[in-house]
């Protein structure tokens, strides 16, 4: 299956992949609109330290310990992509608890959010890798 | 192959889809007490709270049984396990047959004895969902309700219910709340948030005897009440297995495999014991991703895969009123305490490895980076250690470590 990947060498912390990202999970057509000073929740997240940066989202584990720890039944695999149906899910933290990696955080509405790929949205493909400036993030299969 | 699970739960539903990973074809049978198919039991308080329905609280979708082949044999208990024929023998008289078999029975409240409990006339357990239909029928506006229990399940019921009744009280014997997940500052911090939100406590004490509509406390204190919720904690449901000559200690004893000491039986959640890597003993874990993670293992072997479980570890999500609680492992070694604006953190540290955390508040984000270093014991000498105290975050690990986790399918 096809994934996110961060090359880090080629990050350069600019965070624009957090930025398209929220916009592409807005639901709205104009970015500025979706964007100004609004406090966005992006669904993956730059992590920067000593001049080194690189963004993190939801790996789509094979072996997903969200979903297994999901106290709603939240959380499914589908065809591969981590889901989560945001009606059932309760805000427990319970998958925030789990995730190796740190990819999921609470929604505007305390329900939790993550990467679906862009696959819930209309961007098509993921947008984080569209807006990537230095190509640093790419959707490859590996 | 003829699969029997006994229980209707989380671990049954791992064990189902454990066994689809690799038996297409065998015949599945799952035998449960309660009336219903799979519901998510935590989500009890969240239905008393209108933040979910009865119907979003099925654990799995409507096709699930019927996409897996699976045979339902529901609000019927199994009384007898007999090892030798390899038959399940029902409440009604009738058997089932297995070649492979798992016991998945769950826990139970247990109610110590109290003088007058025959006078309490709206008395409730908080486990099932006729438990929470139950409460939520005998309950008015003008409800007065006592908990017994400051636990998870007690707290959990209080959150429920605060906003339909006239006033709660929390009794427990502990001298402070959540005592099994939190330390005395996480204790004192989450009491006083529930404080300032109604809840009336009185820890270190208890119920000397129940009147009619008073409960008398051993410290003398009087609390008019309405309604009981019982919550005192639960016990795992061993009975079957014991009867049928397995080993079992405070919980059915299991191996890696989740197998028990009976062949071709296995057994997963809150009626088994765990082994706890972080302290090297055995002890009951009754923590739903545990019960899903056993019985997918126990499914994955009893369809003919080699898997492993041996990884359990405690760990607790849970939340009131909006502030959040994370924890996991055990608090032993040396420990360093965070304070935060709304919160704190305290980690846990003995021979080199983080062995637990308390995470409280605004310190919760991406707390599974820390549950993963507990559970895949990875030595801290091979990470950033200040820049992970500071928190969870993956730019800890070493370039080629991080390569791996981000670079490759996990």
């Amino acid at each position: 299956m096809k994934r996110v990947y961060v090359n880090e060498q080629w990050c350069l912390g600019c965070h624009l992949c957090e930025y398209f990202c929220a916009f592409a999970n807005s639901g709205q057509s104009d970015m500025a609109r979706a964007l100004k000073d609004a406090v966005i929740r992006p669904r993956i997240k730059v992590e920067e330290h000593d001049g080194i940066s690189f963004a993190v989202n939801c790996r789509h584990c094979t072996e997903p310990l969200c979903v297994k720890s999901c106290i709603a039944g939240a959380l499914s695999v589908k065809d591969g992509l981590i889901v989560i149906d945001q009606d059932k899910c309760v805000g427990c933290f319970s998958c925030i608890m789990s995730c190796p990696f740190g990819a999921l955080m609470p929604s505007d509405t305390g329900v939790m959010q993550k990467c679906e790929l862009c696959t819930s949205n209309s961007a098509g493909k993921p947008a984080c890798v569209q807006g990537c400036p230095n190509r640093a993030i790419v959707f490859e299969e590996r | 192959m003829k699969y029997v699970i006994i229980g209707n739960s989380i671990a049954s539903v791992g064990c189902i889809e454990g066994i689809r990973k690799t038996d297409k074809a065998g015949s599945i049978t799952v035998i449960g007490e309660e009336p219903y198919r799979t519901y998510c039991r935590p989500l009890i308080s969240y239905l008393l709270m209108g933040r979910t329905t009865e119907e979003k609280m099925s654990y799995r979708d409507d096709q699930f049984y019927v996409e897996n082949m699976v045979t339902c044999i529901t609000g019927k208990q199994a009384t007898k396990v007999d090892p030798k024929q390899k038959l399940v023998a029902l409440e009604d008289g009738s058997t089932v047959p297995y070649d492979k078999l798992l016991v998945a029975t769950g826990s139970r409240p247990f109610v110590p004895p109290m003088v007058g409990m025959d006078r309490i006339r709206k008395k409730f357990s908080f486990m099932t969902l006729d438990d929470a239909k139950a409460l939520e029928q005998s309950l008015t506006k003008q409800s007065r309700v006592l908990i017994v229990g400051a636990g998870l399940i007690g707290l959990k019921c209080a959150e429920g219910i605060l906003d339909r009744v006239k006033s709660i009280t929390v009794v427990d014997l502990a001298p402070r709340i959540l005592p099994s997940i939190l330390d005395e500052t996480g204790s004192e911090l989450v009491r006083k948030w529930l404080e300032d939100r109604g809840l009336v406590f009185h820890l270190a004490d208890s119920v000397a005897e129940f009147l009619d509509d008073t409960a008398l406390l051993k410290s003398g204190t009087v609390v008019p009440y309405d309604v009981v919720v019982l919550a005192v904690g639960v016990r795992p449901n061993t009975e079957l297995l014991k009867d049928a000559g397995a080993e079992v200690g405070k919980g059915i004893k299991i191996d890696d495999h989740c197998a028990t000491t009976i062949p071709d039986i296995y057994a997963a959640g809150d009626c088994t014991e765990s082994h706890d890597i972080t302290i090297d003993q055995d002890r009951i874990l009754a923590l739903l991703p545990n019960a899903f993670m056993q019985g997918e293992c126990a499914g994955s072997n009893m369809a003919g895969q080699e898997a492993l479980f041996d990884k359990a570890i405690p760990m607790n999500a849970i939340g009131f009123f909006g502030l959040h609680v994370i924890t996991a492992g055990s608090y032993i070694g040396d420990d360093r305490l965070y304070q935060s604006r709304n919160g704190y953190k305290r980690l846990f540290i003995q021979d080199g490895l983080l062995k637990g955390y308390i995470l409280v508040g605004d310190t919760v984000s991406r707390a599974g980076i820390y549950t993963s270093l507990i559970r895949n014991k990875t030595p801290l000498e091979d990470i950033d250690f200040e820049l992970i105290c500071a928190s969870p975050q993956l730019m800890a690990f070493a370039r080629k470590d991080r390569a791996a986790k981000l670079g490759g399918v996990q």
